[in-house]
């Protein structure tokens, strides 16, 4: 310890402090760019609207781990509909379930079909593909080690590590089937991926990089998530519970959205739905707990709100991170409390979905938007009695408002924070 | 987008440091490969120090060196991490573990495996709240990196540590994703010249393909080759030989960066 206290002093006391860093917001106009469409794919559906009517019917899509030979007592949020299903022939070698659900996402809500008008409109070579995943193909590999060559150890000759197991085989897929040639990358920072993507496309559009973005997240079911949180003792034997007194863990889902984002125009309606602002943030405290006082997601919520240009009271709903665990769900309350009292309707719609890891920032950010679009407040199915020590608008039920600006937030292992600000223009 | 470089980290195969590899880089004196001397960071608790993987050690090696060159705070400067692969060694522990009953992956296996465990140990290590972006982009993964670590400092006007890494998996994974060697680079970048800026990158994304700029040395060209990160060593090879340079670095299969260095 003594060395690395020396270290750390090495390092602070020659800091220069005649430039100003460290600042990330105020030096953008976000209210420039308008999300000109969105789609989602999970388990409570195919399409956004089929997520819209899970959330008003509060039909969850949580059901008994039925998935491989997976043994444990756990619910998962399982997308039935790629069992049967494989990605386009001539993009075969992609061929894994994470790019099957992205592929079946693309299909909904006329999505392709915007792009391929984006296409024509920008070019191919300035639209961006910004994508998060935390496990990409993985369940490939898994399923691959089980059938190495007996004598010589090595993988099937079917196994293609580039398009599947690896992180990038997401955007890259993606990027191909929507013959786009722009900058792309993956975000892989575990469960807050899918919502910094955002930041990532907005930095890149104010930078000219390009002129509109595709920008979402898949992650789909594999053992070494289900059995990875088993072993932190994270996943409940019950359909996760967010925010209730006996709330005692996640709910592992598998989902994909994307939205196309663009710059907005004199053209946009008064109801164009509009990214307007992003806040990122690190924990610095440890690799799989959040800050026991929610410090990170404290200071993301701040700064999305900063870059944002609005205070507390604008915010209208804030669909909550919420993942069930005991831990995640008092730091964020705390955090959430401390930035916007308790008067702010809020919740977290896992109950739902499932937590869908890196495309839990995605798909929430859309059922935000659903919230603004249909003046909705989506309550909370499974919890039953909420948490006495968390004093926030906590909704069980659902509800109608009027919801002009919402907040999303997404945290993730590492102490990766990240929250949106989306709705409409002031 | 212009932006200045005030730090250099470097560990590679014979490639021990910025500072050692400096004259070798540039051309001026012979590279002789080495194992990488992978050594753990001694900015990390030792809880953390102990269950730290290679991904780390290369990080916080050349993520410690670039800031004790640049002057810099750590806690003052967001982070761009970018690799191919994430802990190599331990992907491939956990797919066998998965593979045989009882599938027990340890808690730390599992919190290790996410892209971003480097950037979670370097956050804690550093004391930084400031944001942090772990990316793949395959082999593409060092140009993704520079881009968005590009994107922040101009745009958002922030100081960027931005920290490339890959290591070599174990068989049968190194049999489909050769990677050859351990190697990790890290550039300190700001958006504003200062008493500590070495050099001006101006970096455009570029449609279209362009001759990658390739290392005179063949050891070093092969290292560029085999490892996506060391796709940077044109870069760092531009700026050990203190002269203005243009050199252009593949992105994907039909776009590419071009870098202007101009020594300050």
């Amino acid at each position: 310890m003594a060395e690395k206290r020396d270290l750390n002093h090495v390092i602070k006391s020659k800091t220069v402090t005649s430039i100003p860093s460290g600042k990330y917001y105020g030096s953008l106009d976000l209210q420039s760019l308008v999300i000109s469409h969105h789609t989602l794919a999970n388990s409570l559906g195919l399409g956004s609207s089929a997520t819209m009517d899970a959330l008003r019917t509060r039909c969850s899509g949580l059901a008994p781990c039925a998935f491989e030979d997976v043994d444990l007592e756990a619910y998962i949020a399982k997308v039935d509909a790629l069992d049967s299903y494989r990605v386009r022939a001539d993009l075969s070698a992609y061929d894994c379930r994470n790019n099957r659900l992205a592929q079946l996402c693309l299909e909904q809500d006329g999505f392709e079909k915007a792009v391929a008008a984006a296409r024509k409109k920008y070019g191919a070579a300035r639209i961006g593909v910004f994508l998060g995943t935390s496990t990409s193909g993985i369940l490939q590999t898994e399923l691959a080690y089980r059938h190495l060559d007996p004598q010589t150890g090595a993988l099937p000759a079917d196994f293609h590590y580039a398009e599947t197991q690896n992180s990038y085989s997401l955007a890259s897929f993606v990027t191909r089937y929507l013959e786009l040639t722009g900058p792309s990358f993956v975000v892989s920072s575990a469960c807050s991926s899918s919502a910094k993507v955002f930041a990532n496309a907005q930095r890149m559009m104010a930078a000219g990089v390009c002129d509109a973005a595709v920008v979402g997240g898949v992650d789909s079911l594999c053992l070494s998530t289900l059995y990875g949180f088993n072993s932190l003792g994270l996943v409940s034997r019950f359909p996760c519970r967010p925010y209730d007194a006996d709330r005692d863990g996640i709910s592992v889902g598998e989902g994909a959205g994307f939205v196309l984002l663009e710059r907005a125009t004199s053209e946009n309606s008064s109801t164009a739905m509009y990214l307007l602002g992003v806040g990122e943030s690190s924990d610095a405290y440890h690799m799989s707990t959040p800050h026991p006082e929610g410090l990170g997601a404290k200071m993301a919520m701040q700064r999305a709100l900063q870059s944002a240009g609005l205070q507390a009271g604008d915010i209208d709903y804030i669909n909550l991170h919420g993942t069930a665990t005991k831990s995640n769900d008092a730091s964020e309350g705390k955090a959430v409390a401390d930035v916007f009292g308790t008067s702010v309707p809020c919740s977290s719609t896992k109950g739902w979905t499932g937590h869908l890891l890196g495309a839990a920032g995605i798909t929430e950010a859309v059922i935000a938007m659903l919230a603004v679009e249909h003046g909705f407040i989506p309550g909370s199915v499974n919890t039953q009695r909420l948490d006495p020590t968390i004093p926030l608008d906590y909704r069980i039920e659902n509800g109608e408002a009027r919801v002009e600006r919402v907040l999303s937030n997404s945290f993730g292992f590492g102490g990766s924070n990240c929250s949106l600000v989306l709705g409409r223009k002031a | 987008m212009r932006l200045y470089v005030e730090g250099i980290g470097l560990l590679g195969p014979g490639l021990d440091g910025w500072a050692a590899s400096r004259e070798v880089l540039a051309g001026d004196a012979p590279y002789t490969p080495a194992p990488t001397n992978l050594r753990a960071s001694d900015m990390l608790p030792p809880a953390e120090r102990r269950r730290a993987g290679v991904p780390i050690k290369l990080a916080l090696a050349v993520g410690q060196e670039a800031f004790l060159q640049s002057g810099r705070a750590t806690s003052a400067a967001a982070t761009v991490f970018t690799s191919s692969g994430g802990d190599n060694d331990n992907v491939h522990a956990i797919n066998g573990i998965l593979a045989t009953a009882p599938r027990e992956v340890s808690p730390t296996r599992f919190h290790n495996s996410v892209h971003n465990a480097a950037a979670g140990y370097w956050c804690i290590a550093a004391g930084t709240h400031e944001p942090s972006t772990s990316l793949c982009a395959y082999d593409a993964s060092f140009a993704a990196g520079l881009l968005e670590s590009a994107a922040q400092a101009t745009v958002d006007n922030a100081l960027v540590a931005l920290i490339a890494y890959d290591h070599c998996y174990p068989e049968p994974l190194h049999a489909v994703r050769p990677i050859t060697a351990a190697f990790g680079l890290a550039l300190i970048l700001t958006s504003r010249q200062s008493d500590q800026s070495i050099a001006a990158l101006d970096v455009d994304f570029v449609p279209g393909k362009a001759a990658e700029t390739a290392m005179q040395d063949a050891g070093l060209e092969a290292l560029r080759r085999g490892v996506p990160a060391a796709r940077g060593l044109p870069l760092l090879a531009a700026l050990a030989g203190s002269k203005p340079a243009q050199i252009s670095i593949d992105y994907l299969d039909d776009n590419h960066l071009d870098i202007r260095v101009t020594p300050c």
